[in-house]
């Protein structure tokens, strides 16, 4: 083990030595990024670079649930950030939004409130099925990507924890009853007084937590999806670079160097491994440092954050093993390391809102560490913590295991170790 | 002395292409053993197996006890490497290099430091050994390369041309560091296509041309084989088609051989001085200006001549 750490760490000191491989790996992306920031207009006073974003809110519930939604959008941690107006015409809405009057319009359908609470009279025994939801409909104005995912991220923030107290809740009752703690005469009123009691937001897992720390929540910075995102693409390139010094050590000498002394191939292989991992954290960390002390963004729960960029480094530099198992020199790794930095980065969200490119391509997506990896750093920047990025970081392990585990076969095959 | 290398069989095929021929030599404690052949016989590919870098297609060899087949680990412990190419991380310092390569070599700590200043003083570069390797001249670098080697003091140093491409001064200095080295101990094997370093430094030698080794021994014994003859180099001009001449001069009388190589001719005769004037007079007959004439005694360049009918060099 101590040979692969000092393997890596000499490599983690050769790249920043190189005066070349800083600017594409720290200083581009921070350039980028401030860049975006002035085009969105964050610098220009505007905390989030966008405000007063017009929603129409329709809501045709009229109960407890939709109210509370309604609320949330007219409250004051979002009263810089959307301007609501009310209707009761849903196809009116519509059209204010196709006419480029309002960014999104949110429309909450009658019953939304008893297809999560239950009517009076309910009776919860074992034969009780919990209604279909019904849903909240999002209509999105197509030219105003940004906009309207903020809109749609603060819906889906709302939906969000009133689906897991909505689960919590129905479980608890029906535990309760079938241990006998409740009769099924008495769990309809329970049920209600659970769900009413807004107040007691420790006390029970069904409570309502949505009203005000939804809203809390949602302080969303335009920043924190651009700097993820231009650290992400940029990754790529240091992932890339760290395959292509294995191949450059093979062709200077220093790889059999290496081989020759009492040092297995596996160690070697090893550090070279952990060496683009360090370069990589360090990179995203010292991006997230700076951009946290100079731009003020709020990355969210240091935790989280902090696995995070392990999971997303460890997708990535299964992508760059992959690329140098296949390649035979060293600029064949910078060539189809720079073109997968690209389309990773375009397919993975970096330069467009994922939400706005079409189904198929989301799905495409998938197989990007920048698209988890935004994914992760968006619900971490929207309030979220370590245990909201159980997806993202699966996903991003699986990948790099699977990578990795197809590069070192490859490596072995190809005897790509020797000269 | 007891033999620390016993070569048997050693053979590398690539597909249909022999690299190395079953070769079988040995090489005894505390001497320096030089690998003499033209570029592309056989001698990197020879080190290169020998230092477990790769996996012979036949034969074995056995280092310190170790077999380079079998037990390829403790091979690696023992012997010292200064390959061809210089094998350092440019952006490093020398002594960030040596420690680094020390630490690969198991070493570390307070041990690992002053083993470090020892071999900077060892090789002149302890003024310079916070400079990055970028910085050096090529001889500085070729210095570090074999301090490399050196670090983890091995039982036995292979240096594979380590004077290709650099000034006759570092080349001399490097020279004197083998010499030096063996003084102490040291046994090496030295590979290189310069006769003159073969015929400087070495115990024994052995010629390797095409992967097959055609002769081995000393100096003199390989020397015994070409019998009693000299050598006449002549020296032409930069225009002079020092092919034609020595094409010219093989049918003469008294000459054994006569071979171009650059703008130089080797005539090869039992005795010089009886050839001299025919071969003056063919040159004159071809408007062939001769520059300069040296009379050699038998050497290892006549050795390998007379073994297969080329001149050493390219």
């Amino acid at each position: 083990m101590k040979k692969l750490f000092l393997i890596g760490i000499k490599d983690l000191k050769l790249i920043f030595r190189d005066r070349a491989a800083l600017i594409f790996m720290l200083l581009a992306p921070f350039l980028l990024t401030v860049g975006m920031g002035f085009v969105t207009g964050r610098f220009s006073g505007n905390q989030n670079g966008l405000s007063n974003i017009p929603v129409i809110i329709v809501n045709l519930d009229n109960q407890q649930l939709g109210n509370a939604l309604a609320d949330v959008f007219s409250s004051k941690d979002l009263a810089d950030l959307v301007e609501p107006s009310a209707s009761s015409n849903p196809e009116a809405a519509r059209r204010l939004v196709d006419e480029d009057n309002a960014a999104a319009a949110i429309i909450i359908p009658q019953g939304f409130t008893r297809s999560i609470i239950p009517a009076q009279g309910t009776q919860f025994d074992q034969n009780y099925v919990s209604p279909e939801v019904v849903k909240i409909e999002v209509y999105a104005n197509p030219t105003r990507p940004t906009s309207a995912g903020v809109i749609k991220a603060i819906v889906d923030e709302f939906v969000s924890r009133l689906e897991e107290s909505r689960t919590t809740g129905i479980t608890s009752i029906m535990e309760m009853i079938q241990s006998g703690l409740l009769s099924s005469q008495n769990a309809e009123s329970e049920a209600r007084q659970l769900f009413q009691n807004t107040d007691q937001t420790q006390s029970t897992a069904i409570t309502l937590k949505a009203n005000n720390e939804g809203a809390a929540a949602v302080n969303f910075d335009i920043l924190a999806y651009m700097a993820p995102g231009m650290a992400m693409l940029f990754l790529m390139y240091t992932v890339s670079y760290g395959g292509r010094s294995i191949l450059a050590e093979r062709s200077q000498g220093t790889m059999p160097r290496l081989l020759v002394s009492p040092t297995s191939a596996t160690q070697v292989l090893g550090g070279k491994v952990l060496g683009i991992f360090f370069t990589g954290i360090a990179q995203v960390g010292i991006l997230i440092f700076a951009t946290s002390v100079f731009f003020g963004v709020k990355w969210g729960d240091t935790l989280g954050v902090a696995i995070l960029i392990a999971a997303v480094v460890f997708g990535a530099a299964g992508w760059g093993m992959l690329i140098t198992a296949i390649s035979r020199t060293p600029a064949q790794v910078a060539n189809v390391g720079t073109a997968i930095m690209l389309i990773f980065g375009i397919l993975g969200g970096s330069f467009i809102n994922l939400d706005q490119m079409p189904p198929f391509v989301q799905l495409v997506s998938k197989i990007t560490p920048n698209a988890w990896g935004l994914d992760g750093f968006t619900t971490l920047a929207l309030g979220g913590t370590l245990s909201n990025l159980v997806q993202p970081i699966t996903a991003l392990l699986i990948m790099g295991a699977v990578l990795f585990g197809v590069a070192v076969i490859l490596f072995s095959r190809n005897g790509i170790m020797q000269q | 002395m007891s033999s620390i290398l016993e070569v048997h069989d050693l053979g590398k095929k690539y597909g249909d292409f022999t690299a190395v021929k079953r070769i079988s030599f040995d090489i005894k404690e505390g001497e320096i053993f030089s690998l003499l052949g033209p570029n592309g016989a056989g001698k990197t590919t020879t080190i290169s197996m020998l230092s477990t870098l790769y996996t012979p297609t036949s034969g074995d060899a056995i280092i310190d006890g170790h077999s380079i087949t079998k037990n390829p680990m403790a091979v690696k412990q023992v012997i010292g490497i200064v390959p061809q190419e210089i094998a350092l991380y440019e952006d490093l310092t020398a002594r960030e290099n040596l420690i680094f390569w020390g630490e690969m070599y198991g070493l570390s700590g307070k041990p690992l430091s002053n083993r470090v200043d020892e071999v900077l003083e060892q090789i002149g570069l302890t003024d310079k050994a916070k400079n990055r390797v970028k910085t050096y001249s090529g001889g500085m670098k070729r210095r570090v390369n074999i301090g490399v080697g050196l670090l983890h003091k091995p039982r036995l140093l292979f240096m594979d041309e380590p004077t290709v491409g650099i000034d006759p001064q570092s080349r001399r200095a490097i020279l004197d560091t083998v010499q030096d080295l063996n003084k102490h101990g040291m046994t090496v094997l030295y590979t290189t296509h310069y006769m003159e370093e073969a015929e400087e430094l070495s115990d024994r030698v052995g010629i390797i041309d095409h992967g097959e080794l055609i002769a081995i021994g000393t100096q003199k014994e390989l020397t015994q084989q070409v019998g009693e003859t000299e050598t006449l180099i002549l020296h032409l001009g930069d225009n002079d088609d020092s092919e034609s001449l020595a094409k010219s001069l093989t049918g003469l009388k008294d000459v054994l051989q006569a071979n171009a190589n650059d703008h130089d001719v080797s005539v090869v005769a039992h005795e010089a001085e009886a050839v001299l004037a025919s071969v003056v007079t063919k040159a004159n007959e071809r408007n062939i200006r001769i520059r300069s004439i040296d009379i050699r005694e038998p050497n290892l360049e006549a050795v390998f001549l007379h073994l297969t009918g080329r001149a050493l060099r390219d």
